[in-house]
């Protein structure tokens, strides 16, 4: 597995270069965000806001009704819960092209319930015009930027940072699912960094003669994904979802949504933060934790399709797991 | 410069006075209103329409827009900013920030010859833009406020991509006292001085009152003036109803800062029996038939002397 590392600080210089009505609003978090490099080699585009994320969000609305793409770049928890309602009222009933790059979600990060981001999904797309997007490795990193600018009005972004895999070849697209692979018994349907760990179980369900539909979501809203939902209703044992966010407004709430109203009536697995807080631990620490790693997904399958599947942790598929104290990061959270 | 004399302020006094009988009579004939609001601010949106905003002339008065449904995908921004500037370069910009005094503005509008009288028809009723706390899409406001404390961090975003687009014009931005309360409204101010936006004009109306009543036992935001200018602002405070001081406030320098004019109001000026209702004046609510009578034979009275 390809190894990368500060992607998006390296992509942003390069992406923005001809775009001179992109700019960059950050609240004291340049390099966490990696946004620094944008700051050094444009800094006229570059607006530093302080720890103060409402008049920041307020701020951008007024540089996008001026004809200006403005990315916000903070921790996720910082936009959404700090500033919902300039959000709500100053961004997204105008639908202004202000562009949220939310970093930190769920698990990614040490810093406790403060730092991670668990709802932001369920909150951010349950606001009318915005669109919420999630990126699951350094391709999604890099095409990110290109998708949210592409879309007229607001965009959330569940970022990553730091030390990333490269898993995709092809780039992300706005509404379209990965397909990774296609089987009968069951379906799994993930995002984010969860991708990884399905990928890690392959050749497990393989051996174990279990064959699985897998999909890998990027685009969190608007939800609507008819192969998906086909391939569900032709399943055998049903849908797992596997997400790093709490299981209530997520990935998993948005299939059932979809299922519910084309009337599946097939099982369905979510995999996720089980309606709970998170605290301060590593990443691999917490998803053993709480159950969203790939040994939670079996065990979830052999309870979807009534049978054991035997293996040893060796069987597991490489995982890239971030050092906590990396020289691509800022800070160690 | 701003140049502006006697003559002037009588006729801002004057229509002042229209604007404060026309919010009054609504009052009345809606059974209820921000009536305190057209006390304390009228004469600071009548100098600020005739005269100390740059905004282009309108030849007949316009009417409202119907109600054209939310932003969203496939239906663009409609805005209240062919009544202010129209988005023509070289002109002035308006941010009404707290959007509890609609009405004031709209009677302005009217007041001013930039709102065609027969749009208050839609005053208050589904389906129009007129709205009683209005938004975007009502006459004379150009963005979404009245959660209060919103509307300087979108002025001082639209002052700051002025400034990037080399824009001439300034950004004009309405504030009540009681959102200076909030901390969206401090970081603002600390992002406006910091960022240099010199472009940017804070009109304050302190008439000390808010929705629980007065603002000292409420939550006291004194010293005013001082807090703003700790924040780097350029700050003036003066009178309240006295155009001519205003004019002359907006001469202040503020060279790479925002300047902000508090002005000390009264919430029934001009309407001196509403201070039996001290402390409460966010909204003018009528306990029964009888009281909302006797307001009426006032405005008629009021109405007769001329």
């Amino acid at each position: 597995m390809e190894i990368l590392k500060r992607v998006h600080a390296k992509n942003l210089v390069k992406w923005a270069k001809k775009k001179p009505d992109v700019l960059v609003l950050s609240a004291d978090l340049t390099s966490s965000c990696e946004a620094d490099a944008f700051r050094d080699t444009y800094p006229d585009r570059f607006f530093s806001m302080g720890i103060a994320e409402q008049n920041m969000l307020g701020f951008a609305g007024g540089l996008a009704r001026e004809g200006f793409v403005p990315y916000v770049h903070t921790f996720a928890v910082f936009i959404y819960r700090r500033a919902l309602d300039q959000i709500a009222m100053s961004v997204a009933y105008p639908n202004l092209p202000v562009k949220m790059i939310g970093f930190l979600p769920g698990v990614t990060t040490p810093g406790g319930a403060t730092h991670q981001a668990i709802e932001d999904t369920a909150i951010m797309r349950s606001l009318p015009n915005m669109t919420v997007l999630e990126v699951g490795d350094a391709t999604e990193v890099e095409n990110v930027l290109d998708v949210a600018y592409k879309i007229p009005g607001p965009v959330y972004v569940r970022m990553l940072r730091g030390e990333l895999p490269r898993i995709f070849d092809t780039p992300m697209e706005f509404k379209k699912a990965r397909k990774l692979s296609s089987g009968k018994d069951l379906v799994i349907v993930s995002a984010g960094i969860c991708t990884e760990e399905v990928l890690r179980t392959t050749k497990i369900l393989k051996k174990s003669g279990i064959e699985a539909s897998v999909y890998h979501i990027s685009t969190l809203k608007p939800f609507d994904y008819p192969e998906l939902m086909k391939d569900i209703k032709n399943s055998k044992y049903g849908v797992i979802t596997m997400e790093n966010h709490s299981i209530i407004g997520g990935l998993g709430s948005c299939v059932a949504e979809c299922m519910a109203e084309e009337g599946i009536g097939k099982k369905l697995y979510r995999i996720g933060i089980n309606d709970s807080f998170l605290h301060g631990a590593s990443r691999p620490y917490l998803m053993k934790e709480y159950g969203i790693d790939a040994p939670a997904l079996l065990a979830t399958v052999e309870k979807a399709v009534g049978k054991k599947i035997k293996y040893s942790e060796d069987d597991l598929g490489e995982v890239f797991i971030p050092a906590l104290h990396s020289d691509a990061k800022a800070e160690a959270l | 410069m701003y140049k502006f004399d006697k003559k002037w302020e009588k006729e801002v006094l004057s229509i002042a006075d229209g604007i404060r009988m026309r919010v009054f009579r609504f009052t009345v004939e809606q059974n209820g209103g921000y009536l305190s609001q057209a006390c304390s601010a009228s004469e600071i949106f009548a100098a600020m329409y005739h005269g100390l905003m740059k905004l282009p002339k309108i030849k007949t008065p316009l009417m409202p827009d119907p109600w054209q449904g939310v932003p969203g995908p496939g239906n663009p921004i409609h805005t209240g900013i062919k009544f202010n500037s129209d988005g023509k370069e070289g002109y002035d910009r308006f941010i009404m920030s707290p959007a509890q005094y609609a009405l004031v503005v709209y009677a302005t509008l009217i007041e001013t010859g930039r709102m065609d009288e027969a749009g208050m028809d839609a005053y208050n009723k589904d389906g129009g833009s007129v709205e009683m706390i209005g938004a975007e899409h009502s006459p004379g406001m150009e963005v979404t406020t009245g959660s209060l404390g919103q509307g300087i961090s979108q002025a001082a975003g639209i002052a700051m991509g002025m400034k990037l687009k080399g824009k001439k014009g300034k950004v004009f931005t309405f504030l009540s006292d009681g959102e200076c309360q909030s901390g969206e409204f401090w970081e603002a101010l600390q992002a406006s001085s910091f960022h240099h936006l010199d472009n940017m004009i804070l009109i304050v109306d302190r008439n000390g009152c808010q929705c629980d009543g007065l603002m000292k036992p409420v939550m006291n935001i004194e010293p005013f003036d001082e807090r703003f200018r700790s924040f780097g602002c350029e700050c003036v405070r003066i009178k309240g109803h006295k155009p001519l001081l205003l004019a002359e406030a907006l001469n202040t320098p503020h060279r790479g800062k925002p300047l902000a004019v508090i002005l000390d109001t009264s919430p029934y000026h001009g309407l001196s029996f509403l201070k039996e209702r001290a402390p409460k004046f966010h909204y003018i609510r009528f306990t029964d038939p009888k009281q909302r009578e006797a307001y009426r034979k006032i405005y008629d009275k009021m109405v007769k002397e001329g």
